[in-house]
């Protein structure tokens, strides 16, 4: 019977989700917190949990149409608002405009005495009343262990617990209860046991000198969510989160090509340069006109009126501009429209997490299509021993999915060409182009070979790269650099030599 | 003269050994029940004439949970004499609400 066929819906494949509308979280978690659950947010102290959960409230507010109430056990209405100023949240403009109630519970731990049975309808009462208030979808309990202080009879406490979750969930509330992280346990009361449907973890460490902050999502029901930690920044635009952005490798190759930058160089690679949204690895030795590559490549790009995004971490941007004219380079022009955007950071700063954080972050503001990271060696000095290759591999499939081309210089010391982070990055990177160093003869020179470039014929011979005042030009054939022979493509240049 | 009126109840209230007692519940559960008849029966046998007991039903007015940042059901605040002091529980412990509200007679 059709029609009763047709009375049958499809199950639903995914549980609906409220955005929390922080950035990164949102991918992470495949869209936000599960809607109308309570979810535990857990970890030491200062380690940004109650800022999520504000900025939970605040985006769900502004953005989302969705009034919160933030029950606070720890601090005053006052201090709370002056705690997330900063950030730009103007709270009290908020609960003027009855999208945010906050209610600052104050639990005295000496003053009460316990005289026979009671229950906590005082709390249930005051919630209700403040979600009833302002028609609030989201809540927020900051953090309930304070009752733990307040209350002496745990057993009663657990239960009147439970029953506060459920009563959240019977009203479709959205929900963020917060907790301090326990010694053997996620939390000190073990709150993880009654919260059935999210718990994403909070950790805040130090590791040599360098603090590093990251998230990791415990557990979410209905979700397929990656395990792994996720490092997250505090700025002053709030949290930010660093997701892997294709758990699988689905992002599309793109045949459009973009210039290098040097005449020469397109030519060795079938006379069209690079193909857009790759990546591109320089390596050479110091002196090897690494940076002039970088500068030259941005500067065609800028010519072409694209924006692009350079991370320096070794010289100040007036240090390159200066640097830039000497190999006849005016990089000048394309800052001042806004085509040409630097950001200089100090490696050691803050960690690679932070790094990279802040760089997806400027990434999604500027919208490059070019984007160059002049050194990532710095970067990687940066990384204590945090596994480095997982976090490139994570900021090379951002660019790809972006379709951005981007272009990573590394250093390397003579001797050592294979260095440590040469090989965890270079598989990474779609082209490879080496930069060295070479005396023959007693007259030193610099070299210039592409040791790979994925998807195209390019040229194998070693070229004379000449480095003056003209700028960056590729001199005579030095040598086929692999014993391999030469393809197909590359048989113009062959013919040559 | 309602000014004359007023004016008595505060002299009264201002004499130290007067007790302004306050108890919250949330509707005629069985432990809000119980702690009014604990309540009256202890402030007749320990205060009686110098006590004056207000109960606040929650359910009927929620604002006013926050004033005494209220968490707990049944709670009693003693208002007069200062300080203020707290007593969760439907009030079924004597001795607990005697010691809590500092009802022992002075010896």
């Amino acid at each position: 019977m059709p029609r009763a066929r047709q009375k049958l819906k499809p199950i639903r494949s995914s549980l609906a989700k409220a955005p929390t509308g922080i950035q990164g979280l949102d991918e992470v978690t495949g869209g936000g917190l599960p809607k109308g659950r309570v979810s535990l947010v857990c970890g030491n102290a200062g380690c940004g949990k109650s800022l999520l959960a504000m900025e939970f409230l605040v985006h769900g507010a502004l953005r989302y149409g969705e009034p919160g109430v933030c029950m606070n056990f720890e601090e005053t209405e006052e201090k709370l608002a002056a705690n997330v100023a900063s950030l730009g949240f103007d709270l009290r403009e908020l609960t003027k405009r009855k999208r945010l109630l906050i209610d600052y519970v104050f639990i005295e731990r000496n003053q009460i005495a316990e005289a026979g049975e009671y229950n906590l309808d005082g709390l249930f009462i005051r919630l209700a009343h403040a979600v009833k208030t302002i028609k609030a979808k989201r809540v927020v309990l900051d953090s309930v262990q304070a009752l733990f202080a307040g209350v002496a009879d745990s057993a009663i406490l657990r239960s009147e617990l439970q029953r506060l979750f459920r009563w959240l969930e019977d009203h479709k509330l959205t929900a963020i209860v917060t907790g301090e992280a326990g010694v053997h346990t996620l939390t000190r009361h073990n709150l993880e046991e009654y919260i059935a449907d999210c718990v994403i973890a909070l950790d805040h460490r130090v590791t040599e000198q360098i603090s590093t902050r990251r998230l990791r999502i415990v557990k979410y029901r209905g979700t397929s969510h990656g395990t792994d930690e996720y490092p997250f920044l505090i700025d002053e635009e709030g949290i930010s989160v660093v997701p892997i952005t294709s758990l699988a490798l689905t992002h599309k190759a793109l045949i459009e090509r973009v210039s290098t930058g040097i005449t020469a160089l397109d030519e060795m690679m079938e006379g069209k340069g690079f193909f857009r949204g790759s990546s591109v690895l320089v390596t050479g030795t110091a002196g090897t006109g690494k940076s002039s590559m970088a500068a030259n490549f941005v500067s065609a790009a800028c010519a072409r009126g694209e924006l692009c995004l350079y991370f320096t971490f070794e010289e100040s941007p007036s240090q390159i501009l200066r640097n830039m004219r000497s190999v006849g380079l005016n990089l000048e022009r394309w800052v001042k429209p806004g085509l040409l955007h630097f950001n200089a950071m100090r490696p050691t700063s803050t960690g690679l997490e932070g790094h990279l954080a802040a760089i997806h972050k400027l990434i999604a503001r500027l919208q490059p299509s070019i984007v160059v990271i002049d050194p990532i060696t710095n970067l990687i000095s940066a990384s204590g021993n945090f596994d480095v290759k997982s976090m490139l591999v994570r900021l090379v499939d951002f660019l790809k999915v972006k379709k951005i081309t981007s272009m990573f210089t590394n250093l390397t010391f003579a001797g050592d060409p294979q260095a440590r982070t040469t090989a965890a990055v270079s598989s990474l990177m779609d082209t490879w182009i080496v930069l060295r160093d070479s005396k023959p003869n007693g007259r030193p020179r610099r070299e210039l070979y592409v040791l790979k470039s994925r998807g195209m014929a390019h040229s194998r011979v070693v070229r004379e790269l000449i480095v003056s005042a003209r700028g960056l030009e590729l001199g005579g054939l030095l040598a086929d650099h692999s014993t391999a022979a030469p393809p197909a493509g590359s048989a113009k240049v062959v013919a040559v030599e | 003269m309602k000014n004359t009126a007023t004016k008595k109840r505060t002299a009264k209230a201002i004499r130290s050994d007067f007790f302004i007692l306050r108890l919250y519940i949330a509707g005629q559960t069985p432990n809000s029940v119980t702690a009014i008849a604990n309540l009256k029966k202890i402030c007749e046998d320990k205060l009686r004439g110098k006590y004056r007991i207000e109960v606040v039903d929650l359910l009927e007015k929620p604002q006013l949970a926050k004033g005494d940042q209220i968490i707990a059901i049944p709670t009693l605040v003693r208002r007069l004499p200062p300080p203020v002091k707290k007593i969760i529980g439907n009030l079924s412990k004597t001795e607990s609400v005697i010691v809590g509200l500092d009802l022992q007679p002075a010896r």
